[in-house]
């Protein structure tokens, strides 16, 4: 179902409000893996803010939704994300990478409250995705299990035993998604290691493919209504088609901004650039809502 | 204390330790419902499909993929379930290593690992199925405890304390058929605590799995053709090791030899040796193992013979250390 113009509205502003959180803690610690925060912040903010059940006084409810971030090098999103919705300090943020804090660059779940696996080694997530997915069928519960990859880590061999495995145990309460910004560490992702037809990869392996424009509010939402209503026994997958760096313009679709640092200078630019991003997305979801 | 199983010795060698292993996980499966079981196209090597047969809903085969199965568990293991996992040794300590320390181990979460065909019990099968660092990969992983049982009713005992202490478990048990050691499974076996198998003042023999039992015929030999009085001690536990058994057997004998089915590098004997050398208790030492080498093919013991970790490997050994000049010092603080 298509969203409301003041659900869209209303996300939007949670995701600008994220965005900024996001640029904050970087540049409070100096550096963090902006692009690719910047990239899936948009999943985030919809799955956080409109479908997920948590609470954010019992983070281990043994009914909550759970959220595996695969691409665990965007922790820098997540954390602020966390503290966003109120597991946590905002303050905290400020902390973020520095020695002792319990927020390093990949979040650690038995220190960062709200955060499901601790990830960071790439081609983890969708395993232990699974693994939250078939316990809810051993265990009778009807919790969802959301997991969010990126593109590059899809070349490591453990997500295509996984997606094998997903399908086989007809893993229909598994909601994945591919934040397909196109680029990695080393360069972007057709060059390094060509993933393409990545659509057509998922589906050989079983799944039901959604190919979305990752920072549309109202197809994400179409997707997970999609996949939310998914009885038929295949899971479903959602590639969400990003740019990296997403909001901040001299960092999109640059691979460059895979990790980056962030100095008063940039750190103003950034926000600027953030503040007229918002200002379009305002306008499309004006423009485009219903 | 588990203390389930009475079989008498010659019941017990009806089994393989890994069909005792089988038994023991049903009777965990039978009890308590948050018990899950998964293999890697291993189900019947390692008997985790007896539970598979017993509790089908409870039993995932996720195919001929150790990575995706470590992660699978730890997803599991998360949600509140108590996954046990199976495939060969060398496969849950290498090819899924990096599960093993993330997903498992750095996570903290109650997963066990039961490894099978450990050292080189799958002789045959040559080094790519021969597990000879899984001790040393295992042990240098945080909040991972470790253990290599002697023979079948030890590994009963071993699950079952797996499943009653919260925590990431490995367990590697050999292929088929064990020696039997132990004609009962109630002896006193605690995680962490070695077994004195034979009492001895001349030297101490530590071992762990299936040359524990080689030990042990060693000893009696000993003591017959040489009057030796050899104390063995099964350390089950590679970790957390029993410091308290290593310093006492090097306070008491001040010889010592460690035998294990396993690289000498990083494994019991390495253990051992780090144990002593903190303590600063100078002594004669020894390790029996596989010399940093690929291990030759063959029938476990004929392998183990060839290595020298069988009795007759262990004979010579003490003859060996009993013969050497070994000064005392009396200035030993005796109380350490």
């Amino acid at each position: 179902m298509a969203l409301t113009k003041q659900e869209w509205l209303a996300l939007e502003e949670k995701a600008y409000e994220l965005r900024q959180l996001c640029l904050n803690t970087t540049y409070w610690a100096g550096s963090a893996h902006i692009g690719g925060g910047m990239s899936v912040m948009d999943m985030l903010a919809i799955l956080y803010y409109k479908y997920m059940n948590y609470k954010v006084e019992d983070p281990q409810w043994e009914d909550r939704d759970r959220f595996i971030l695969s691409k665990g090098h965007a922790g820098v999103a997540l954390a602020s994300l966390v503290c966003h919705v109120g597991f946590d300090d905002k303050e905290k943020l400020k902390t973020f990478n520095l020695s002792n804090s319990t927020m390093g660059i990949h979040l650690d779940s038995n220190k960062v409250k709200g955060v499901d696996a601790s990830t960071g080694s790439l081609g983890h997530g969708l395993p232990i995705a699974l693994g939250t997915a078939l316990a809810a069928r051993v265990l009778g519960k009807d919790y969802k299990t959301f997991c969010i990859m990126g593109d590059g880590e899809l070349d490591e061999g453990s997500n295509w035993e996984a997606a094998m495995a997903a399908a086989h145990f007809k893993a229909d309460n598994l909601i994945s998604f591919v934040d397909r910004n196109k680029c990695m560490i080393d360069g972007r992702t057709e060059d390094v290691m060509a993933l393409e037809p990545l659509a057509d990869k998922w589906a050989a392996f079983g799944f039901i493919v959604k190919v979305v424009d990752g920072h549309n509010f109202n197809e994400l939402a179409e997707a997970i209504d999609f996949a939310l209503e998914n009885k038929s026994g295949k899971p479903v997958m959602i590639i969400a088609d990003t740019i990296k760096g997403e909001g901040v313009d001299f960092m999109e679709d640059n691979f460059m901004w895979h990790y980056g640092a962030i100095n008063e200078e940039k750190y103003e630019l950034a926000k600027a650039s953030l503040e007229k991003h918002y200002a379009k997305r305002v306008a499309r979801a004006e423009k485009e809502g219903i | 204390m588990a203390g389930g199983l009475t079989y008498t010795a010659a019941e017990s060698t009806a089994f393989s330790t890994a069909e005792i292993y089988g038994k023991a996980l049903c009777e965990l499966g039978e009890k308590h419902p948050e018990v899950v079981a998964l293999t890697a196209d291993l189900g019947k090597s390692t008997k985790i499909g007896m539970f598979g047969e017993k509790f089908p809903e409870r039993f995932f085969n996720v195919g001929i993929a150790e990575q995706n199965m470590f992660g699978v568990a730890a997803g599991m293991a998360k949600a509140g379930l108590v996954p046990f996992l199976s495939t060969f040794s060398v496969f849950a300590s290498l090819r899924s290593a990096d599960q093993l320390h993330t997903d498992i181990c750095y996570q903290n979460i109650n997963a066990k690992v039961i490894a099978t065909h450990a050292g080189t019990s799958f002789g045959q099968a040559g080094s790519t199925h021969h597990a000879i660092c899984d001790l040393a990969v295992c042990r240098s992983i945080p909040n991972l405890t470790v253990i290599c049982p002697a023979d079948g009713l030890e590994t009963y005992n071993a699950v079952h304390a797996a499943y009653d202490n919260f925590g990431p478990y490995y367990i590697r048990i050999n292929r088929g058929f064990d020696r039997v050691l132990y004609d009962s499974s109630d002896y006193g076996f605690e995680v962490g605590k070695a077994v004195t198998i034979n009492e001895g003042s001349d030297i101490t023999v530590i071992a762990c799995g299936s040359c524990v039992f080689q030990a042990y015929q060693a000893a009696k030999f000993l003591e017959t053709n040489d009057g030796l009085k050899v104390r063995v001690l099964n350390m089950h536990t590679i970790k957390p090791i029993d410091k308290e058994a290593i310093i006492k057997a090097v306070m008491d004998t001040r010889r010592i030899i460690t035998v294990e089915d396993h690289n000498v590098i990083g494994g019991l004997g390495s253990a051992v040796a780090e144990v002593i050398v903190e303590a600063g208790k100078g002594c004669a030492f020894k390790q029996l193992g596989i010399p940093d080498k690929f291990a030759p093919i063959g029938l476990h013991e004929d392998i183990m013979s060839a290595l020298g970790i069988d009795q007759n490997g262990i004979i010579d050994a003490v003859r060996e250390v009993m013969g050497k000049d070994f000064e005392l010092d009396d200035d030993w603080d005796d109380e350490a």
